[in-house]
């Protein structure tokens, strides 16, 4: 098969080769972080930039590692772009970078990252390489703000943080749903979303 | 003694590592298809949960939190704050931890070996394993405790995915919608099963 085109290797991750949905990667941030849509938004963000950047920075170096070394060298060059990330977050969104807490720090180990890197990153070019990450943040990003969106719409009536269904604490009409406000239902909603996708794309159903 | 066993319970089920904090999910959704294999795959992280944590620990005591390095008797180090490199110190331990462990297997378990074989690398980005090693840091224990710690997160984690692919051999005799089947279910059962472990979190010992 061909060299693929950039604009292929950017969008394909958001629905063809989702990362979640497809690749089952980088699912325990997508669980923890959905309760409300502001934090989503904050951790897909953080994501996209973490697997472009490190997925270029290993590119540029991938002919330099040796092979046999060459997980903790990835290591170090995402762990310091998610330094990065967390500190900047500490001085400019303090409050938010408290409600994500340690999963910023997991985006190290947010199997997203490391599999481009990995899977991509060692194999081509750098500009492909942000790209690709870029596009696998993005898809990342995606089903994050879907779950986000529906746990807090129907959790506690709200979009970010602002009333959309009042609820009945409130002196509105909703009663608000609490299993959405637990990690369970974040399991139940990328289930249905796979479902979704798949019944819409049935090839991407497994063999038996 | 008394300690130990609340360490232990607290570890296995009120705080599970997979199906109460959710860490590991990757692969513990990827790799559970059958129980040889999710059996394994709990043997090789339990090993390394025990090794990785209490190491972990002397890194956080004696070089990283602040005064933690007044025993090289030199004024200026002694109240140095060394936390903003932890992140990175961890994940450097965990990863040569994993890759010696590979060598080590290789030359003297070569059976054991063969059977972890592929999944040992995998656990490098398994953030289970991490994130042990950041709640041991958060709780704050001691070096004794986080021997236990450890090992029975690493436990706790080896019996939910055993628990799940044993619900997934017999998943594949029930008759599931077509768009449903493989992933989408295993969501599903997922999610009720940590409906179940929620349960576990009231309870106080």
């Amino acid at each position: 098969m061909g060299e693929p085109s950039p604009k292929k290797i950017l969008l394909d991750p958001l629905l063809n080769t989702n990362p979640i949905t497809l690749q089952v990667l980088g699912l325990c941030s997508a669980l923890a972080v959905t309760v409300k849509l502001e934090t989503s938004f904050v951790m897909a963000i953080a994501v996209t930039l973490v697997t472009g950047c490190s997925s270029a920075a290993v590119s540029l170096i991938r002919s330099q590692i040796p092979s046999s070394i060459r997980i903790i060298a990835q290591m170090t060059i995402i762990a310091s772009m998610v330094i990065m990330v967390d500190q900047f977050l500490q001085a400019f969104a303090f409050e938010l970078s408290l409600q994500l807490s340690v999963f910023v720090g997991l985006i190290i180990t947010n199997c997203i990252v490391m599999g481009r890197a990995e899977a991509f990153a060692m194999k081509n070019g750098p500009g492909l390489s942000f790209l690709d990450g870029i596009g696998n943040g993005l898809g990342y990003g995606l089903i994050l703000m879907l779950v986000g969106f529906f746990r807090e719409l129907f959790g506690s009536g709200k979009l970010f943080g602002q009333n959309v269904m009042t609820p009945i604490t409130e002196g509105g009409w909703y009663p608000t749903n609490g299993l959405m406000l637990i990690a369970p239902s974040a399991f139940f909603l990328i289930g249905l979303i796979i479902w979704a996708i798949r019944t819409i794309k049935p090839d991407q159903v497994e063999a038996e | 003694m008394e300690n130990y066993i609340n360490i232990f319970v607290d570890a296995v089920f009120p705080g599970n590592l997979a199906l109460c904090l959710f860490l590991g999910m990757c692969t513990f959704l990827a790799i559970s298809k059958d129980v040889k294999t999710a059996f394994g795959l709990g043997v090789a992280v339990t090993v390394i949960q025990t090794i990785t944590v209490p190491l972990n620990n002397l890194i956080f005591q004696h070089l990283l939190q602040p005064g933690g390095l007044s025993w090289t008797g030199i004024e200026s180090l002694a109240n140095q704050d060394l936390l903003f490199v932890g992140l990175i110190c961890y994940i450097g331990v965990i990863a040569a931890m994993v890759q010696i462990l590979e060598m080590v297997l290789d030359k003297f378990f070569p059976a054991l070996f063969n059977t972890l074989g592929i999944f040992l690398p995998l656990i490098t980005v398994n953030c289970a394993i991490l994130g042990g090693t950041l709640l041991m840091v958060e709780k704050g224990y001691a070096f004794d405790e986080s021997v236990v710690f450890g090992f029975s997160s690493g436990f706790g984690w080896a019996l939910a995915i055993v628990c799940l692919a044993g619900i997934r051999e017999k998943l594949k005799y029930s008759d599931v919608p077509v768009g449903l089947r493989g992933l989408g279910i295993t969501f599903i059962t997922v999610g009720l099963m940590a409906l179940a472990f929620q349960t576990f979190s009231v309870i106080k010992l």
